[in-house]
């Protein structure tokens, strides 16, 4: 009864749950806190075996299914508020009430016979007791029931189906087109070069740049491309200046927050960094950053 | 009436009656040891790890700190805890955060049915080096780990990132379709130990066999791996694919989706996840141990000639033995084995080890209803079955027919897409005529 107490209100909650928030993924996972309570009710009633298949095929399958189409419609699909259809709401909470009026009169008509009790049911293991019931009372249930099954999953199948007009591209086949492309049109037979990467930026909207200092269109999308969203690598470049006038002062000037802010610009041993003898010597671009000021 | 019932333990039938019967105090103690050694085993693994893919890669791997570098994953793990902990702003704050929390507790919980031993004297108490036992702790097992899932596909949503999602979505139909071939290679098991409870199928791999070998009697051990040989690949197989480990660890493809689900996650959300990944490891090996190996029985001839070998504290050697095996498996399998290609992989799954194993379970299945029956003497039954199987196996495995390739060389209208008849007068010339959109009253 322990258990009952603490998951019914979660269970309670959690249902209400599913019909007020707003994202599709949350309502499925509230599901999943139901279906997950609801098992171990079961556990706790000792029937383990319907306990482990409702977490296994309604938890692990189907809800899963359920997260899957949720997940691929879109990341952040919220429901609609807006009523469609006229009226829709009002008949709805009518026919809902009518509906659970109906429901609470006629279970509360109802009278269960005398319970056998748990002992009785689970004679010689939970598993083993329910395995005779299935292949022996139940067998042409269960048998019509795998055939229902069998039978949705192959109409599943053959509405997914399409028939293959042209023959599969193999590997080699699409290597082989790649060549005769080649061969013909002088297009590159390897993939795509990746956009740039830069000390200051590395993005896709930023084109590779090709040994002659060109850029190279194969190495951004298509869609950045038609958009106009692409940046030019010199451009970029020329941003420095930029971001020098806006700080008032060159980086390289700056006091030494990580200690290597000259390192990079020379590959000369610096004896003594930070006097200003050596500083002009050693670093060209130090200097020359100097010389300007 | 209330009373009476509480004190009737769950499983009270058979071989459990063990169980369900220690104090609190002694059930937690179990719960907090189960929890420390999978922590620290997962500390060692990732040394391990690093330590056999470095030799095989003719490096020397972590050997700085502590004895052989063994403090390394320590270290490690507390640079991960003060690393910044980021939340993307497009991020689902409540899924992102619960999505490790809920992949690391499956992959605990799993271990609380894994039998470690013998009973044993504990404190005083006589018990069971075993949490707990259930007749149905193999489907438990099944169960919590896709539960453990969610954690994927959750975090592979909340991050609000491409790659995420992409991960999150493959990880998890990996996932899904690779438990459907472990459920079925597990299936023969259940056959052949009349049990679906861990604890009652290491009793059922107990006892040895005698096989007649060209006039010697050879012992053989009782175990599932070699009765039941083509379930244990099935298995093995389908547990890489289950772990999301190379050469299955298309999910973390670096090269296409950075770090697949928990590309977003950093500090200790992201060590949770990878907490969760090695102790699944642990959990598929420690249940490919109690399934397939005998669990903690001595192996063979240790059993055969120390009599003390499969009672006290000795059965967790044997059993960590077992287990740290298959771990080592599952490095060598890393640092030797290319990635699989995702379609070829799904391919793999789907139309070779499902129909495979359903065959299998069929073979068996008729097998040990004909020798339950006492008809037809065993050994022809094995030969027939053995001939079925290998034709079977020949022509699974054999590649797809390339019938297609002179089948049809005219060309598909429209490249073959489906597109509706051209208009009869022919194509329209011009500007069509333009659309009109008639008010509703």
């Amino acid at each position: 009864m322990t258990a009952f107490w603490i998951l019914a209100p979660v269970m309670v909650l959690a249902a209400l749950g599913i019909l007020f928030v707003r994202k599709a993924v949350h309502a499925a996972l509230l599901l999943a806190v139901v279906m997950i309570s609801l098992a171990v009710l079961y556990a706790v009633l000792e029937a383990p075996f319907l306990f482990a298949v409702q977490i296994i095929v309604y938890t692990g399958a189907i809800l899963m299914l359920f997260l899957f189409v949720l997940m691929l419609v879109g990341v952040d699909a919220s429901d609609s508020v807006v009523e469609t259809i006229r009226g829709q709401r009002v008949l709805a909470t009518v026919f809902g009430l009518v509906l659970g009026l109906i429901l609470v009169i006629g279970i509360s008509q109802v009278t269960f016979g005398a319970a056998v009790g748990l002992d009785e049911a689970n004679n010689g293991g939970n598993v083993p007791a329910l395995a005779n019931l299935l292949f022996s009372k139940y067998v042409f249930a269960f048998e019509a029931t795998s055939a229902l099954l069998i039978t949705a999953a192959i109409g599943a199948m053959v509405l997914a189906h399409r028939e293959r007009l042209t023959p599969k591209e193999s590997q080699a086949d699409a290597a082989n087109r790649r060549m005769r492309e080649y061969a013909a049109t002088g297009r590159h037979p390897g993939p795509l070069p990746a956009p740039g990467v830069f000390a200051r930026h590395n993005a896709v909207d930023t084109p590779a740049l090709l040994p002659d200092g060109t850029a190279s269109e194969a190495s951004i999308s298509r869609v950045l491309a038609a958009r106009g969203s692409v940046r030019s690598a010199p451009a970029l470049a020329d941003d420095i200046e930029e971001v020098q006038r806006q700080l008032g002062q060159s980086p390289e000037q700056s006091p030494e927050v990580a200690g290597k802010s000259g390192a990079a610009a020379t590959t000369e041993e610096q004896d003594a960094p930070g006097s200003e003898a050596d500083a002009g010597a050693s670093s060209s671009t130090n200097g020359a950053e100097e010389d300007e000021q | 009436m209330i009373a009476m019932l509480d004190s009737v333990p769950v499983m009270a039938s058979g071989e459990l009656a063990s169980f369900g019967n220690d104090p609190w105090w002694l059930l937690l103690f179990k719960a907090v040891m189960i929890f420390v050694v999978l922590v620290l085993l997962t500390l060692f693994n990732i040394w391990w790890e690093r330590r056999v893919v470095a030799r095989m890669q003719h490096r020397i791997g972590p050997n700085v700190h502590g004895p052989f570098g063994l403090l390394q994953s320590l270290a490690d793990g507390v640079k991960l805890a003060l690393k910044e902990d980021l939340i993307p702003k497009a991020a689902d704050k409540v899924v992102f955060i619960l999505a490790p929390v809920l992949a690391v507790i499956p992959a605990f919980i799993t271990f609380s049915v894994i039998p470690f031993g013998p009973e044993v004297h504990m404190f005083g108490e006589r018990t069971p080096l075993q949490l707990t036992d259930m007749p149905v702790a193999v489907l438990f097992v099944m169960a919590i780990a896709s539960i453990g899932i969610y954690g994927i596909v959750l975090g592979g949503w909340s991050s609000g990132s491409t790659y995420s999602l992409l991960g999150g979505l493959r990880s998890s139909a990996q996932m899904i379709s690779y438990e459907v071939a472990m459920g079925l290679a597990l299936v023969a098991v259940f056959l052949y130990a009349g049990s679906m409870s861990t604890s009652e199928i290491v009793d059922a791999q107990a006892s040895t066999r005698n096989i007649d070998v060209l006039g010697l009697d050879v012992p053989v051990p009782g175990w599932f791996a070699i009765i039941l040989l083509p379930s244990f690949v099935i298995y093995v197989i389908a547990m890489v694919g289950e772990t999301n480990r190379a050469p299955f660890d298309l999910p973390e493809a670096e090269g296409e989706l950075v770090g697949g689900f928990h590309t977003e996650y950093s500090s200790l959300k992201f060590a949770l996840f990878f907490l969760a990944e090695y102790i699944n490891m642990a959990t598929v090996s420690a249940l490919a141990t109690t399934l397939f190996l005998g669990g903690w029985r001595a192996p063979w001839p240790i059993s055969a000639i120390w009599e003390g070998s499969n009672e006290g504290y000795w059965p967790l050697i044997w059993f960590f033995a077992k287990m740290m095996m298959f771990i080592f498996m599952f490095i060598w399998l890393r640092g030797s084995l290319p990635r699989l290609r995702y379609d070829q992989f799904m391919a793999f799954g789907w139309k070779r080890l499902i129909p495979i194993a359903l065959l299998w379970i069929v073979a068996v299945a008729t097998l040990r209803a004909i020798t339950l029956e006492g008809g037809i003497e065993r050994g022809q039954l094995l030969i027939i079955g053995a001939v079925f199987l290998v034709v079977f196996l020949v022509v699974m495995l054999l590649p797809e027919s390339k019938k297609a390739d002179d089948a049809e060389t005219e060309e598909p209208p429209a490249g073959g897409f489906p597109v509706p008849p051209m208009p009869t007068q022919g194509a329209v010339r011009g500007a069509a005529a333009p659309l009109v959109f008639h008010e509703e009253d």
